[in-house]
């Protein structure tokens, strides 16, 4: 039954994202048009893979960290893959491809720099991945990219400034058949991954003691988790921008119906996060149609006062 | 079943032994509590035999096999701990919990079987815990808490069962209650028992096999009246106490200090 609502709600999303859009098109022309087919289609589509990868990601982070407030973005991938952005508008870099390569490198670089300070003891065997430090480090790290990133901005002539800002508050207006061909062929490894490891992240829930004891192989798994999750955000923010709250919201929405366990929670958050997203932004598309707003802007109007929600059933329960 | 020949062990950057030369052998139907004072390399001891962490002398062997040198998800079939602190970071139900002791027996993407609840069931009965199974773990009292944990460790079909202080901060009768419980799993269902504690009395009047450490050294070990004699406990423990017997079994009383050298 909420399997079935979930999905109606998410195809129900995309139904809209694809029939909504600043430009009438009438019902009957709808699979016709060549704004459905060439802007729409993909656009909802890429919305709705880079929603439910965030979705999964903060899921499987937030065990990891042990932290419920973890969003994928907080490990200083947003740093990171903001920096590369400006760095590439910038550098006047040019095609179309450009920006997202340049976004993916530094998201990777920062994920590369996380990884490494969050490992005690070396990397080789008995070297462990600390949670704390990775979430300590993501921070660190992130704040020290944007700092980069705004002595850059401020240095740039103000049409560049424009552009650099829109993309750091994510946006799908980039979407093409090409960037969710490669979305698609990018994403299933590390969510099987991710899905692959549901149980021991169940286990995980204990602490680090009891889920060895329990039996889960604990290093590998933190290691599999952290980098799985953080190459799922690594593309999302490569083809879409930095998109906050779908990552942290969704995982605690589809809790309080799908319960704890990893093997549901995972790909219910992500339907939840897909569906989310694709709602907003048909929401971002239309209205202040002819203007666009970024998605980001509006996952953040939706996501806040949801959050807030959930604090307050938090504190009172 | 479970063997630990020589073994030392110390922290790195440490300046002592955490552990040396210390021997335990636990087979099956035995009951054994690992007795000492804080910081006298209790917790140490569990980790090595339990793989957590290599000897740098001795051996550590469980079934025959180096205890390190098992993989964990083998090793949970094969051992059960309840460890001396967990926090569980999202609510979770009393059947729920107990479900995850069944990990060891699950493969990557099978799902629960039949087989695999009803030795949920077998546990929680065992435990004398099947009336919590709806409850949520928040809302249980510090001896049913612990009570559930035992059923999860036993939810994994162990032969061994180590316990680290289960009896912390439990009250008198569910304390009692649950080192009845764990004789009653030794006695019925054929398991060894590990246990950790600070409680001399009821290890005593437990245990088959006591083994007394102090600074990471075992100072005595064998059955309780051999080793729980007043000279040994007032001199590891630095503590006057004067020494009954009940049930057979050595029981221990701390005396007042004298007036003169109290601090």
């Amino acid at each position: 039954m909420r399997w079935t609502l979930l999905v109606v709600v998410a195809v129900l999303a995309l139904v809209a994202s694809v029939a909504l859009g600043p430009a009438a098109v009438p019902l009957p022309e709808l699979l016709h048009s060549d704004i459905v087919w060439n802007l729409r289609a993909p656009r909802a589509l890429l919305a709705f893979l880079v929603g439910g990868s965030l979705g999964v990601a903060g899921a499987g982070l937030q065990a990891l960290v042990r932290n419920p407030l973890a969003d994928p973005f907080l490990l200083g991938l947003s740093g990171g893959a903001g920096l590369g952005a400006v760095l590439a508008i910038a550098l006047h870099l040019s095609g179309p491809w450009a920006l997202p390569i340049a976004a993916f490198v530094g998201a990777l670089a920062a994920l590369g720099l996380v990884y490494r300070l969050g490992l005690i003891g070396g990397t080789g065997r008995g070297g462990a991945l600390d949670p704390r430090i990775l979430l300590l480090g993501g921070v660190a790290i992130g704040a020290f990219a944007a700092a980069i990133t705004t002595a850059i901005v401020a240095l740039a002539d103000a049409a560049e400034l424009r552009n650099a800002f829109l993309w750091l508050w994510g946006g799908l207006s980039g979407a093409s058949w090409d960037s969710v061909l490669l979305v698609v062929l990018y994403v299933p490894i590390p969510l099987a991954v991710l899905l692959a490891a549901s149980r021991p992240l169940d286990l995980l829930a204990l602490g680090e003691e009891s889920a060895g004891y329990l039996g889960a192989d604990v290093e590998a798994v933190k290691r599999r988790v952290y980098l799985a999750a953080s190459l799922l955000t690594a593309v999302a923010v490569a083809v879409s921008g930095v998109i906050g709250f779908v990552g942290l919201v969704v995982p605690h929405l589809v809790r309080i119906t799908w319960g704890h366990r990893h093997r549901a929670l995972l790909p219910a958050a992500f339907l939840g996060g897909g569906a989310l997203l694709a709602f907003a932004d048909t929401l971002a598309r239309t209205v202040v149609a002819p203007r666009e707003l970024p998605v980001g802007v509006v996952t953040a109007l939706i996501g806040v006062p949801v959050f807030a929600l959930l604090l307050r059933r938090w504190t009172i329960a | 079943m479970l063997r630990l020949a020589g073994v030392s062990y110390r922290y790195p950057g440490a300046s002592r032994d955490a552990l040396s030369a210390v021997s335990l052998s636990v087979g099956p139907r035995e009951f054994h509590a690992v007795l000492g004072p804080n910081g006298s390399g209790k917790t140490t001891l569990v980790r090595i035999a339990l793989g957590a962490l290599q000897p740098l002398v001795g051996r550590a062997d469980v079934d025959g096999r180096s205890a390190s040198s098992w993989p964990r998800h083998d090793l949970a079939r094969l051992v059960g701990v309840v460890p001396q602190r967990e926090d569980n970071l999202f609510p979770q139900r009393v059947r729920e919990t107990v479900l995850l002791g069944r990990y060891p027996h699950l493969t990557l993407w099978g799902r629960e079987r039949a087989e695999d609840h009803a030795a949920v069931d077998r546990a929680l009965a065992s435990c004398d815990a099947q009336h919590l199974a709806d409850r949520w773990l928040w809302t249980l009292s510090g001896g049913e808490y612990q009570r559930v944990r035992v059923a999860r460790a036993l939810a994994q079909e162990p032969k061994l069962l180590v316990l680290d202080e289960p009896g912390m901060s439990l009250d008198l009768r569910h304390e009692m209650g649950l080192f009845e419980l764990v004789r009653g799993l030794v006695e019925m269902n054929g398991l060894g028992v590990l246990m950790i504690t600070h409680d001399l009395n009821l290890a005593a009047r437990f245990a088959d096999s006591l083994l007394l450490l102090e600074g990471g050294r075992p100072v005595a070990a064998g059955a309780p009246a051999e080793v729980l004699t007043q000279a040994t406990v007032e001199t590891v423990f630095s503590w006057p106490v004067a020494m009954q017997t009940v049930d057979g079994r050595p029981q221990m009383i701390p005396l007042r200090q004298p007036k003169e050298s109290r601090p």
